[in-house]
Protein backbone atom coordinates (compact mmCIF):
# COMPACT_ATOMS: atom_id res chain seq x y z
CA UNK A 1 0.00 0.00 0.00
CA UNK A 2 1.04 3.37 -1.19
CA UNK A 3 -1.13 5.44 0.97
CA UNK A 4 -0.04 7.71 4.11
CA UNK A 5 -0.36 7.45 7.67
CA UNK A 6 -2.88 10.04 7.68
CA UNK A 7 -4.80 8.35 4.57
CA UNK A 8 -4.56 4.67 6.08
CA UNK A 9 -6.28 6.15 9.38
CA UNK A 10 -9.50 7.01 7.45
CA UNK A 11 -9.18 4.63 4.17
CA UNK A 12 -11.68 2.06 4.97
CA UNK A 13 -10.90 -1.48 5.43
CA UNK A 14 -13.24 -2.90 3.21
CA UNK A 15 -14.73 -1.07 0.27
CA UNK A 16 -17.13 -2.98 -2.40
CA UNK A 17 -18.02 -1.24 -5.11
CA UNK A 18 -21.39 -2.02 -7.37
CA UNK A 19 -20.75 -5.24 -6.18
CA UNK A 20 -23.26 -8.19 -8.29
CA UNK A 21 -23.86 -11.56 -7.31
CA UNK A 22 -26.20 -14.03 -10.14
CA UNK A 23 -26.65 -17.21 -9.84
CA UNK A 24 -27.69 -18.58 -13.07
CA UNK A 25 -30.35 -15.93 -14.24
CA UNK A 26 -31.38 -14.89 -11.08
CA UNK A 27 -29.69 -11.92 -9.39
CA UNK A 28 -28.76 -12.44 -6.11
CA UNK A 29 -27.29 -8.91 -5.12
CA UNK A 30 -27.23 -6.06 -7.42
CA UNK A 31 -25.58 -2.54 -7.40
CA UNK A 32 -24.14 -2.99 -3.97
CA UNK A 33 -21.50 -0.02 -2.54
CA UNK A 34 -20.40 -0.09 1.36
CA UNK A 35 -17.62 0.69 3.21
CA UNK A 36 -16.41 -0.30 6.54
CA UNK A 37 -13.57 1.78 8.34
CA UNK A 38 -11.74 0.71 11.11
CA UNK A 39 -13.38 0.61 14.84
CA UNK A 40 -16.74 0.88 13.52
CA UNK A 41 -19.54 -1.57 13.85
CA UNK A 42 -21.75 -1.42 10.37
CA UNK A 43 -24.85 -3.89 10.88
CA UNK A 44 -26.88 -5.11 7.85
CA UNK A 45 -30.32 -5.38 8.07
CA UNK A 46 -33.03 -6.75 6.06
CA UNK A 47 -35.59 -9.55 5.73
CA UNK A 48 -35.42 -13.26 5.19
CA UNK A 49 -33.90 -13.68 1.27
CA UNK A 50 -32.84 -9.95 1.49
CA UNK A 51 -29.33 -11.40 0.53
CA UNK A 52 -27.13 -10.86 3.57
CA UNK A 53 -25.88 -13.99 3.68
CA UNK A 54 -25.27 -13.96 0.36
CA UNK A 55 -23.26 -11.05 0.74
CA UNK A 56 -21.08 -12.38 3.40
CA UNK A 57 -20.50 -15.17 1.37
CA UNK A 58 -19.09 -13.13 -0.98
CA UNK A 59 -16.73 -10.89 1.26
CA UNK A 60 -15.64 -14.14 3.05
CA UNK A 61 -14.79 -15.46 -0.40
CA UNK A 62 -17.01 -18.15 -0.56
CA UNK A 63 -18.64 -17.08 -3.69
CA UNK A 64 -16.18 -14.90 -5.84
CA UNK A 65 -19.14 -11.73 -7.22
CA UNK A 66 -20.02 -11.80 -10.75
CA UNK A 67 -18.91 -8.04 -10.98
CA UNK A 68 -17.84 -5.30 -9.01
CA UNK A 69 -14.91 -4.82 -7.04
CA UNK A 70 -13.87 -5.17 -3.27
CA UNK A 71 -10.91 -3.40 -1.86
CA UNK A 72 -9.14 -3.99 1.11
CA UNK A 73 -7.42 -1.17 2.82
CA UNK A 74 -7.27 0.38 -0.72
CA UNK A 75 -5.55 -2.96 -2.15
CA UNK A 76 -8.12 -4.43 -4.86
CA UNK A 77 -8.65 -7.99 -3.95
CA UNK A 78 -10.14 -11.02 -5.71
CA UNK A 79 -10.89 -14.11 -3.65
CA UNK A 80 -11.98 -17.53 -4.66
CA UNK A 81 -11.97 -19.27 -1.68
CA UNK A 82 -12.21 -18.75 2.62
CA UNK A 83 -8.84 -19.38 3.17
CA UNK A 84 -7.78 -16.21 0.46
CA UNK A 85 -10.21 -14.46 2.75
CA UNK A 86 -8.43 -15.28 5.72
CA UNK A 87 -5.05 -14.73 4.37
CA UNK A 88 -6.31 -10.94 3.66
CA UNK A 89 -7.22 -10.76 7.27
CA UNK A 90 -11.16 -11.32 6.82
CA UNK A 91 -12.74 -13.37 9.78
CA UNK A 92 -16.24 -15.03 9.99
CA UNK A 93 -18.53 -16.23 12.78
CA UNK A 94 -20.80 -18.30 11.28
CA UNK A 95 -24.12 -18.65 12.84
CA UNK A 96 -23.53 -22.67 13.83
CA UNK A 97 -19.74 -21.05 15.08
CA UNK A 98 -18.05 -23.65 13.63
CA UNK A 99 -16.06 -25.23 16.63
CA UNK A 100 -14.91 -28.35 16.82
CA UNK A 101 -17.37 -29.63 20.14
CA UNK A 102 -15.17 -32.46 21.54
CA UNK A 103 -11.83 -30.51 21.56
CA UNK A 104 -10.76 -28.04 23.69
CA UNK A 105 -11.36 -24.58 23.23
CA UNK A 106 -7.05 -23.66 22.34
CA UNK A 107 -7.33 -26.07 19.76
CA UNK A 108 -10.32 -24.63 18.35
CA UNK A 109 -8.84 -20.82 18.16
CA UNK A 110 -6.09 -22.54 16.66
CA UNK A 111 -8.19 -24.58 14.07
CA UNK A 112 -6.51 -25.41 10.95
CA UNK A 113 -3.70 -22.75 11.78
CA UNK A 114 -1.68 -24.77 14.65
CA UNK A 115 1.54 -23.32 15.53
CA UNK A 116 4.64 -26.10 15.85
CA UNK A 117 7.67 -26.67 17.41
CA UNK A 118 10.82 -26.47 15.92
CA UNK A 119 10.83 -30.63 16.07
CA UNK A 120 7.69 -30.06 14.09
CA UNK A 121 5.41 -30.95 17.26
CA UNK A 122 2.05 -29.21 18.15
CA UNK A 123 3.08 -26.24 20.35
CA UNK A 124 0.35 -26.40 22.63
CA UNK A 125 1.91 -24.33 25.41
CA UNK A 126 2.04 -21.79 23.46
CA UNK A 127 -1.77 -21.99 22.03
CA UNK A 128 -3.09 -22.25 25.32
CA UNK A 129 -1.09 -19.10 26.25
CA UNK A 130 -2.19 -17.16 23.38
CA UNK A 131 -5.75 -18.14 24.25
CA UNK A 132 -5.78 -17.40 28.23
CA UNK A 133 -4.84 -13.85 27.01
CA UNK A 134 -7.34 -13.29 24.68
CA UNK A 135 -10.19 -14.76 26.59
CA UNK A 136 -8.74 -12.71 29.26
CA UNK A 137 -8.79 -9.50 27.37
CA UNK A 138 -12.43 -9.88 25.78
CA UNK A 139 -14.07 -11.14 29.15
CA UNK A 140 -15.24 -14.40 27.97
CA UNK A 141 -15.70 -16.20 30.88
CA UNK A 142 -14.49 -20.22 30.00
CA UNK A 143 -13.45 -22.14 32.77
CA UNK A 144 -10.47 -22.72 31.17
CA UNK A 145 -8.34 -22.65 27.84
CA UNK A 146 -8.28 -26.45 28.43
CA UNK A 147 -11.93 -26.81 28.40
CA UNK A 148 -13.99 -29.23 25.93
CA UNK A 149 -16.41 -27.05 23.88
CA UNK A 150 -19.12 -29.26 24.84
CA UNK A 151 -18.73 -28.41 28.03
CA UNK A 152 -19.45 -24.65 27.75
CA UNK A 153 -23.02 -22.54 27.43
CA UNK A 154 -23.93 -21.45 24.25
CA UNK A 155 -22.71 -17.77 25.08
CA UNK A 156 -19.14 -18.96 25.93
CA UNK A 157 -19.02 -20.92 22.82
CA UNK A 158 -20.13 -17.68 21.05
CA UNK A 159 -17.62 -15.80 22.69
CA UNK A 160 -14.85 -18.45 21.80
CA UNK A 161 -15.22 -18.41 18.39
CA UNK A 162 -15.96 -14.33 18.44
CA UNK A 163 -12.91 -14.64 20.59
CA UNK A 164 -11.27 -17.19 17.33
CA UNK A 165 -12.05 -14.16 14.82
CA UNK A 166 -10.53 -11.91 16.87
CA UNK A 167 -6.96 -13.73 17.49
CA UNK A 168 -6.97 -14.00 13.49
CA UNK A 169 -8.67 -10.90 11.99
CA UNK A 170 -6.28 -8.13 11.19
CA UNK A 171 -8.63 -6.33 9.26
CA UNK A 172 -12.41 -7.29 9.42
CA UNK A 173 -14.69 -9.85 11.34
CA UNK A 174 -18.05 -10.86 9.73
CA UNK A 175 -20.92 -11.64 12.29
CA UNK A 176 -23.39 -14.09 11.51
CA UNK A 177 -26.38 -13.84 14.10
CA UNK A 178 -24.10 -13.95 17.02
CA UNK A 179 -26.75 -13.93 19.29
CA UNK A 180 -29.87 -15.55 17.51
CA UNK A 181 -29.56 -18.88 19.78
CA UNK A 182 -28.95 -17.12 23.27
CA UNK A 183 -30.87 -16.20 26.15
CA UNK A 184 -30.88 -12.60 27.56
CA UNK A 185 -27.93 -12.59 29.79
CA UNK A 186 -26.08 -14.80 27.56
CA UNK A 187 -26.82 -11.84 24.55
CA UNK A 188 -25.68 -9.02 27.28
CA UNK A 189 -22.19 -10.53 27.22
CA UNK A 190 -21.84 -10.83 23.12
CA UNK A 191 -22.81 -7.49 23.02
CA UNK A 192 -20.23 -6.40 25.18
CA UNK A 193 -17.80 -7.94 23.63
CA UNK A 194 -18.88 -7.03 20.33
CA UNK A 195 -18.45 -3.85 21.41
CA UNK A 196 -15.67 -4.24 22.83
CA UNK A 197 -14.19 -5.05 19.28
CA UNK A 198 -13.96 -1.52 18.41
CA UNK A 199 -11.41 -0.72 20.30
CA UNK A 200 -8.82 -3.47 18.43
CA UNK A 201 -9.52 -1.14 15.43
CA UNK A 202 -10.48 -3.98 13.02
CA UNK A 203 -13.59 -3.25 11.14
CA UNK A 204 -17.27 -5.29 11.80
CA UNK A 205 -19.90 -6.11 10.19
CA UNK A 206 -22.64 -7.86 11.75
CA UNK A 207 -25.86 -9.53 10.66
CA UNK A 208 -28.80 -8.98 12.74
CA UNK A 209 -32.30 -9.80 12.96
CA UNK A 210 -32.78 -7.40 16.57
CA UNK A 211 -33.23 -4.06 15.84
CA UNK A 212 -32.80 -3.20 19.61
CA UNK A 213 -29.45 -5.03 18.99
CA UNK A 214 -28.42 -3.18 15.93
CA UNK A 215 -29.07 -0.13 17.16
CA UNK A 216 -27.44 -0.96 20.38
CA UNK A 217 -24.32 -1.85 18.83
CA UNK A 218 -24.03 -0.37 15.24
CA UNK A 219 -22.22 3.03 14.10
CA UNK A 220 -24.04 2.71 10.66
CA UNK A 221 -26.78 0.82 9.52
CA UNK A 222 -27.46 -0.69 6.04
CA UNK A 223 -30.73 -1.77 4.70
CA UNK A 224 -31.36 -4.80 2.01
CA UNK A 225 -34.29 -5.72 0.72
CA UNK A 226 -34.62 -8.23 -2.55
CA UNK A 227 -30.91 -7.97 -3.46
CA UNK A 228 -30.95 -4.53 -3.54
CA UNK A 229 -29.10 -1.64 -1.37
CA UNK A 230 -32.01 0.42 -0.14
CA UNK A 231 -29.71 2.94 1.84
CA UNK A 232 -27.09 3.39 4.67
CA UNK A 233 -27.83 5.10 7.84
CA UNK A 234 -25.67 6.48 10.78
CA UNK A 235 -27.70 5.06 13.58
CA UNK A 236 -27.21 8.35 15.35
CA UNK A 237 -29.47 10.14 13.08
CA UNK A 238 -32.52 7.51 12.05
CA UNK A 239 -34.90 5.59 14.47
CA UNK A 240 -36.33 2.11 14.30
CA UNK A 241 -39.23 3.43 12.00
CA UNK A 242 -37.13 4.64 9.00
CA UNK A 243 -35.26 1.47 9.33
CA UNK A 244 -38.63 -0.77 9.32
CA UNK A 245 -39.72 1.31 6.25
CA UNK A 246 -36.41 0.88 4.37
CA UNK A 247 -36.60 -3.01 5.34
CA UNK A 248 -40.18 -4.04 4.34
CA UNK A 249 -40.43 -1.16 1.77
CA UNK A 250 -44.23 0.09 3.79
CA UNK A 251 -44.32 3.27 4.73
CA UNK A 252 -44.99 3.34 8.52
CA UNK A 253 -46.59 6.83 10.11
CA UNK B 1 -16.69 -51.57 33.73
CA UNK B 2 -19.39 -51.65 35.94
CA UNK B 3 -17.44 -49.88 38.66
CA UNK B 4 -16.62 -46.94 36.22
CA UNK B 5 -20.22 -46.53 35.16
CA UNK B 6 -21.74 -45.94 39.04
CA UNK B 7 -18.80 -43.85 39.56
CA UNK B 8 -19.99 -41.74 36.25
CA UNK B 9 -23.62 -41.76 37.23
CA UNK B 10 -23.14 -40.95 40.93
CA UNK B 11 -21.53 -37.52 39.91
CA UNK B 12 -22.62 -37.09 36.10
CA UNK B 13 -22.05 -33.16 36.70
CA UNK B 14 -18.23 -33.83 37.76
CA UNK B 15 -16.10 -32.21 35.55
CA UNK B 16 -12.97 -35.04 35.72
CA UNK B 17 -15.60 -38.10 35.53
CA UNK B 18 -17.48 -36.47 32.41
CA UNK B 19 -14.01 -36.10 30.36
CA UNK B 20 -12.48 -39.34 31.68
CA UNK B 21 -14.75 -41.62 32.14
CA UNK B 22 -14.76 -43.31 28.55
CA UNK B 23 -10.82 -43.06 28.39
CA UNK B 24 -10.91 -44.71 31.58
CA UNK B 25 -13.33 -47.46 31.11
CA UNK B 26 -10.75 -49.77 29.44
CA UNK B 27 -8.27 -49.31 32.09
CA UNK B 28 -10.87 -50.72 34.70
CA UNK B 29 -11.76 -53.11 32.35
CA UNK B 30 -8.72 -55.12 31.64
CA UNK B 31 -7.89 -54.62 35.06
CA UNK B 32 -11.27 -56.36 36.08
CA UNK B 33 -10.75 -59.19 33.20
CA UNK B 34 -7.14 -59.79 34.44
CA UNK B 35 -8.35 -60.24 37.58
CA UNK B 36 -11.25 -62.44 37.16
CA UNK B 37 -8.83 -64.59 35.01
CA UNK B 38 -6.20 -64.76 37.34
CA UNK B 39 -8.16 -65.79 40.43
CA UNK B 40 -10.27 -68.37 37.99
CA UNK B 41 -7.62 -69.87 36.02
CA UNK B 42 -4.85 -69.76 38.62
CA UNK B 43 -4.32 -73.76 38.28
CA UNK B 44 -4.82 -73.54 34.43
CA UNK B 45 -1.89 -71.80 33.82
CA UNK B 46 -3.07 -67.84 32.98
CA UNK B 47 -0.61 -66.60 35.13
CA UNK B 48 2.45 -67.34 33.94
CA UNK B 49 5.37 -65.44 31.75
CA UNK B 50 4.89 -67.39 28.89
CA UNK B 51 1.23 -67.21 28.75
CA UNK B 52 1.43 -63.36 29.34
CA UNK B 53 3.84 -62.51 26.91
CA UNK B 54 1.97 -65.21 24.31
CA UNK B 55 -1.29 -63.10 24.98
CA UNK B 56 1.34 -59.98 23.55
CA UNK B 57 2.68 -61.71 21.16
CA UNK B 58 -0.40 -62.96 19.80
CA UNK B 59 -2.28 -59.89 19.80
CA UNK B 60 0.58 -57.82 17.76
CA UNK B 61 -1.21 -57.92 14.27
CA UNK B 62 -4.18 -56.80 15.82
CA UNK B 63 -3.09 -54.19 17.93
CA UNK B 64 -1.46 -52.40 14.58
CA UNK B 65 -4.48 -52.98 12.46
CA UNK B 66 -6.07 -51.24 15.99
CA UNK B 67 -4.09 -47.97 15.63
CA UNK B 68 -4.72 -47.74 11.56
CA UNK B 69 -8.31 -47.95 12.75
CA UNK B 70 -8.21 -45.00 15.36
CA UNK B 71 -7.25 -42.72 12.65
CA UNK B 72 -10.23 -43.54 10.19
CA UNK B 73 -12.41 -43.64 13.18
CA UNK B 74 -11.32 -40.57 14.68
CA UNK B 75 -11.68 -38.87 11.36
CA UNK B 76 -15.71 -40.26 11.49
CA UNK B 77 -15.22 -43.23 8.81
CA UNK B 78 -14.69 -46.46 9.41
CA UNK B 79 -12.42 -49.22 7.73
CA UNK B 80 -13.79 -52.35 7.24
CA UNK B 81 -11.93 -53.91 4.34
CA UNK B 82 -8.74 -54.20 7.27
CA UNK B 83 -9.28 -58.25 7.55
CA UNK B 84 -8.88 -59.13 3.77
CA UNK B 85 -6.07 -56.77 3.95
CA UNK B 86 -3.86 -58.69 5.86
CA UNK B 87 -4.76 -61.34 3.40
CA UNK B 88 -3.53 -60.16 0.08
CA UNK B 89 -1.07 -58.51 2.00
CA UNK B 90 0.58 -61.07 3.51
CA UNK B 91 -0.45 -63.32 -0.15
CA UNK B 92 1.57 -60.68 -2.03
CA UNK B 93 4.61 -60.22 0.48
CA UNK B 94 4.72 -64.29 0.34
CA UNK B 95 4.69 -64.73 -3.45
CA UNK B 96 7.03 -62.15 -4.20
CA UNK B 97 9.15 -63.25 -1.85
CA UNK B 98 9.51 -66.34 -2.87
CA UNK B 99 10.35 -65.09 -6.40
CA UNK B 100 12.10 -62.11 -6.13
CA UNK B 101 13.44 -62.12 -2.28
CA UNK B 102 13.70 -60.29 0.96
CA UNK B 103 13.37 -56.66 -0.02
CA UNK B 104 10.82 -56.84 -2.84
CA UNK B 105 8.57 -59.28 -0.86
CA UNK B 106 8.30 -56.68 2.00
CA UNK B 107 7.68 -54.07 -0.15
CA UNK B 108 4.60 -56.14 -1.96
CA UNK B 109 3.05 -56.79 0.93
CA UNK B 110 3.64 -53.06 2.24
CA UNK B 111 2.48 -52.13 -1.14
CA UNK B 112 -0.59 -54.14 -1.38
CA UNK B 113 -1.83 -52.54 1.90
CA UNK B 114 -1.12 -48.83 0.61
CA UNK B 115 -2.92 -49.76 -2.41
CA UNK B 116 -6.18 -50.88 -0.72
CA UNK B 117 -5.59 -47.76 1.42
CA UNK B 118 -5.31 -45.87 -1.48
CA UNK B 119 -8.34 -47.34 -3.43
CA UNK B 120 -10.95 -47.02 -0.39
CA UNK B 121 -9.73 -43.39 0.77
CA UNK B 122 -9.74 -42.09 -3.28
CA UNK B 123 -13.95 -43.39 -3.30
CA UNK B 124 -14.58 -41.80 -0.15
CA UNK B 125 -12.59 -38.49 -0.34
CA UNK B 126 -13.40 -37.60 -4.15
CA UNK B 127 -15.98 -40.11 -4.97
CA UNK B 128 -17.63 -38.67 -1.77
CA UNK B 129 -19.03 -42.44 -1.01
CA UNK B 130 -19.64 -43.25 2.56
CA UNK B 131 -16.73 -45.47 3.92
CA UNK B 132 -18.78 -47.81 5.64
CA UNK B 133 -19.98 -48.82 1.82
CA UNK B 134 -16.62 -48.45 0.48
CA UNK B 135 -14.73 -50.76 2.59
CA UNK B 136 -17.71 -53.46 3.09
CA UNK B 137 -17.38 -53.43 -0.83
CA UNK B 138 -13.58 -54.03 -0.60
CA UNK B 139 -13.81 -56.79 2.30
CA UNK B 140 -15.64 -58.60 -0.49
CA UNK B 141 -13.45 -57.77 -3.11
CA UNK B 142 -9.75 -58.33 -1.28
CA UNK B 143 -11.36 -61.38 0.23
CA UNK B 144 -12.58 -62.81 -2.70
CA UNK B 145 -8.68 -61.45 -4.43
CA UNK B 146 -6.89 -63.32 -1.92
CA UNK B 147 -9.32 -66.48 -2.56
CA UNK B 148 -8.14 -66.51 -6.25
CA UNK B 149 -4.39 -65.47 -5.92
CA UNK B 150 -3.25 -68.99 -4.68
CA UNK B 151 -6.64 -70.94 -5.33
CA UNK B 152 -6.86 -71.44 -1.56
CA UNK B 153 -3.47 -72.97 -1.00
CA UNK B 154 -1.25 -71.65 2.02
CA UNK B 155 2.10 -70.06 0.35
CA UNK B 156 5.03 -71.09 2.51
CA UNK B 157 7.62 -68.51 3.87
CA UNK B 158 10.80 -69.92 4.07
CA UNK B 159 12.96 -66.99 4.71
CA UNK B 160 14.33 -66.83 7.51
CA UNK B 161 15.67 -63.14 7.83
CA UNK B 162 11.73 -62.14 7.36
CA UNK B 163 10.47 -64.48 9.88
CA UNK B 164 12.94 -63.33 12.27
CA UNK B 165 12.02 -59.97 11.50
CA UNK B 166 8.45 -60.39 11.70
CA UNK B 167 8.14 -63.09 13.21
CA UNK B 168 9.82 -65.61 15.63
CA UNK B 169 13.37 -63.35 15.96
CA UNK B 170 14.14 -61.39 19.06
CA UNK B 171 16.04 -57.97 19.58
CA UNK B 172 18.20 -57.14 23.13
CA UNK B 173 16.16 -60.41 24.41
CA UNK B 174 12.80 -58.62 23.16
CA UNK B 175 10.93 -60.49 20.96
CA UNK B 176 10.40 -58.87 17.44
CA UNK B 177 6.22 -58.73 17.82
CA UNK B 178 7.03 -57.00 20.47
CA UNK B 179 9.39 -54.48 18.98
CA UNK B 180 6.77 -54.00 15.98
CA UNK B 181 3.87 -52.88 18.71
CA UNK B 182 5.64 -50.62 20.60
CA UNK B 183 7.25 -48.98 17.57
CA UNK B 184 3.79 -48.66 15.96
CA UNK B 185 2.18 -47.29 19.04
CA UNK B 186 4.81 -44.89 19.74
CA UNK B 187 5.19 -43.75 16.76
CA UNK B 188 1.24 -43.44 16.20
CA UNK B 189 0.61 -41.95 19.49
CA UNK B 190 2.99 -39.27 18.90
CA UNK B 191 1.54 -38.52 15.29
CA UNK B 192 -2.15 -38.63 16.48
CA UNK B 193 -1.47 -36.75 20.01
CA UNK B 194 1.37 -33.95 18.81
CA UNK B 195 1.18 -33.53 15.29
CA UNK B 196 -1.22 -30.79 13.64
CA UNK B 197 -1.82 -33.90 11.30
CA UNK B 198 -3.19 -35.82 14.36
CA UNK B 199 -5.35 -32.93 15.40
CA UNK B 200 -6.56 -31.98 11.57
CA UNK B 201 -8.11 -35.79 11.72
CA UNK B 202 -9.81 -35.40 15.11
CA UNK B 203 -11.31 -31.35 13.69
CA UNK B 204 -12.42 -33.92 10.69
CA UNK B 205 -14.04 -36.27 12.62
CA UNK B 206 -15.62 -33.66 15.01
CA UNK B 207 -17.17 -31.01 12.55
CA UNK B 208 -16.13 -31.83 8.81
CA UNK B 209 -17.52 -28.14 7.83
CA UNK B 210 -15.77 -26.46 10.78
CA UNK B 211 -12.77 -27.67 9.89
CA UNK B 212 -13.13 -27.15 6.06
CA UNK B 213 -13.55 -23.41 6.58
CA UNK B 214 -10.66 -23.46 9.20
CA UNK B 215 -8.64 -24.16 5.85
CA UNK B 216 -8.23 -27.83 6.76
CA UNK B 217 -8.43 -30.53 3.52
CA UNK B 218 -11.32 -32.55 4.45
CA UNK B 219 -10.24 -34.73 1.33
CA UNK B 220 -6.83 -35.16 1.76
CA UNK B 221 -7.65 -36.08 5.48
CA UNK B 222 -9.86 -38.75 4.93
CA UNK B 223 -7.68 -40.34 1.65
CA UNK B 224 -4.76 -40.04 4.56
CA UNK B 225 -6.44 -42.09 7.21
CA UNK B 226 -7.59 -44.81 4.90
CA UNK B 227 -3.99 -45.33 3.23
CA UNK B 228 -2.66 -45.52 6.92
CA UNK B 229 -5.01 -47.86 7.88
CA UNK B 230 -4.12 -49.94 4.82
CA UNK B 231 -0.21 -49.54 5.25
CA UNK B 232 -0.97 -51.05 9.12
CA UNK B 233 -3.06 -54.02 7.59
CA UNK B 234 -0.24 -54.36 5.34
CA UNK B 235 2.40 -54.40 8.19
CA UNK B 236 0.12 -56.66 10.16
CA UNK B 237 -0.33 -59.22 7.21
CA UNK B 238 3.95 -59.00 7.11
CA UNK B 239 3.86 -59.81 10.94
CA UNK B 240 1.20 -63.18 10.38
CA UNK B 241 2.99 -64.51 7.58
CA UNK B 242 6.23 -64.04 9.58
CA UNK B 243 5.25 -65.47 12.54
CA UNK B 244 2.99 -68.13 11.03
CA UNK B 245 5.98 -69.12 8.28
CA UNK B 246 3.29 -69.41 5.30
CA UNK B 247 0.29 -66.84 4.21
CA UNK B 248 -2.94 -68.19 3.24
CA UNK B 249 -5.91 -66.40 2.30
CA UNK B 250 -7.66 -66.79 6.09
CA UNK B 251 -5.23 -64.86 7.59
CA UNK B 252 -7.30 -61.65 9.40
CA UNK B 253 -10.35 -62.87 8.36
CA UNK B 254 -12.19 -62.83 11.68
CA UNK B 255 -9.81 -59.95 12.98
CA UNK B 256 -12.42 -56.81 12.02
CA UNK B 257 -14.31 -57.63 14.81
CA UNK B 258 -11.74 -57.62 18.05
CA UNK B 259 -9.89 -54.81 15.91
CA UNK B 260 -13.41 -52.42 15.87
CA UNK B 261 -13.66 -53.68 19.57
CA UNK B 262 -10.65 -52.68 20.78
CA UNK B 263 -10.57 -49.80 19.42
CA UNK B 264 -13.85 -48.92 20.93
CA UNK B 265 -13.03 -49.70 24.21
CA UNK B 266 -10.29 -48.36 24.19
CA UNK B 267 -11.99 -45.15 24.18
CA UNK B 268 -12.56 -43.87 20.15
CA UNK B 269 -15.41 -43.06 19.51
CA UNK B 270 -17.61 -44.38 16.63
CA UNK B 271 -18.37 -41.02 15.09
CA UNK B 272 -15.34 -39.43 15.59
CA UNK B 273 -13.74 -36.57 17.27
CA UNK B 274 -11.58 -38.34 19.58
CA UNK B 275 -9.60 -41.49 20.46
CA UNK B 276 -6.68 -42.91 22.24
CA UNK B 277 -3.89 -44.95 20.82
CA UNK B 278 -2.66 -46.33 23.82
CA UNK B 279 -6.54 -46.85 24.65
CA UNK B 280 -6.53 -48.95 21.55
CA UNK B 281 -3.50 -50.81 22.59
CA UNK B 282 -4.78 -51.70 26.37
CA UNK B 283 -8.39 -52.70 24.25
CA UNK B 284 -6.82 -55.30 21.96
CA UNK B 285 -4.47 -56.82 25.04
CA UNK B 286 -7.94 -56.95 26.78
CA UNK B 287 -9.70 -58.74 23.27
CA UNK B 288 -6.05 -60.99 23.49
CA UNK B 289 -6.61 -61.79 27.13
CA UNK B 290 -10.23 -62.45 27.11
CA UNK B 291 -9.46 -64.96 24.10
CA UNK B 292 -6.77 -66.65 26.26
CA UNK B 293 -8.84 -67.18 28.95
CA UNK B 294 -12.08 -68.13 27.72
CA UNK B 295 -9.61 -70.88 25.77
CA UNK B 296 -8.32 -72.03 29.33
CA UNK B 297 -11.76 -71.66 30.58
CA UNK B 298 -12.48 -74.55 27.69
CA UNK B 299 -14.99 -72.48 26.14
CA UNK B 300 -15.58 -73.25 22.47
CA UNK B 301 -15.50 -71.28 19.31
CA UNK B 302 -18.74 -69.90 19.46
CA UNK B 303 -18.88 -69.26 23.18
CA UNK B 304 -16.00 -67.16 22.43
CA UNK B 305 -17.35 -65.57 19.98
CA UNK B 306 -20.43 -64.57 21.79
CA UNK B 307 -18.67 -63.60 24.59
CA UNK B 308 -17.13 -61.23 22.13
CA UNK B 309 -20.13 -59.69 20.69
CA UNK B 310 -21.42 -58.84 24.40
CA UNK B 311 -17.87 -56.97 25.39
CA UNK B 312 -19.04 -55.54 21.94
CA UNK B 313 -22.10 -54.63 22.39
CA UNK B 314 -21.33 -52.62 26.17
CA UNK B 315 -18.61 -51.20 24.63
CA UNK B 316 -20.73 -49.65 22.66
CA UNK B 317 -23.09 -48.81 25.07
CA UNK B 318 -20.89 -47.12 27.08
CA UNK B 319 -19.73 -44.93 24.16
CA UNK B 320 -22.80 -43.90 23.02
CA UNK B 321 -23.97 -42.60 26.24
CA UNK B 322 -20.61 -40.85 26.52
CA UNK B 323 -21.31 -39.52 23.51
CA UNK B 324 -25.04 -38.44 24.07
CA UNK B 325 -24.46 -36.21 27.42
Amino acid sequence: MTVNAEATQNAPVLRLQDIRKSFGGIVAIENFSLEVYPGEIVALVGDNGAGKSTLIKIISGVHPPTSGTMTIEGETVTMSNATMARAHGIEVVYQDLALADQQSVYMNMFLGREPTNRFGLLDRRRMIDETDKLVKELDVRIPSAHATIRDLSGGQRQGVAIARATHWASKLILLDEPTAALGVAETAKVEEIVQSLKSRNIGVLIISHSLDQVFKLSDRICVLRRGKQIGVRETAKTDKNEIIAMITGLQHS
Amino acid sequence: MPSANTAASGRPNGFANRINLQQYVVYFGFLAIFLFFAIVLKDSGFLTVRNLSNIVLQTAPATIMAIGLVFVMSAGEIDLSIGSTVAVSALAAAVTMNDYGLVAGVLAGLGAGLLVGLLNGALVAYVKLPSFLVTLATLGLFAGVSRSMTDLRSIPVTNGTFTGFFGSGAFLGIPSLIWWTAIAVAVGHLIYRETRFGAHVLAVGDNSRAAGVSGISVPRIRLTVLMISGGLAGLAGLLYAGRLQAAKYTLGETDLMTVIAAVIVGGTLLNGGKGSIIGALVGSLMMGMLNNGLILMGLSVSDQMIVRGLIILAAVAVSLREKSR
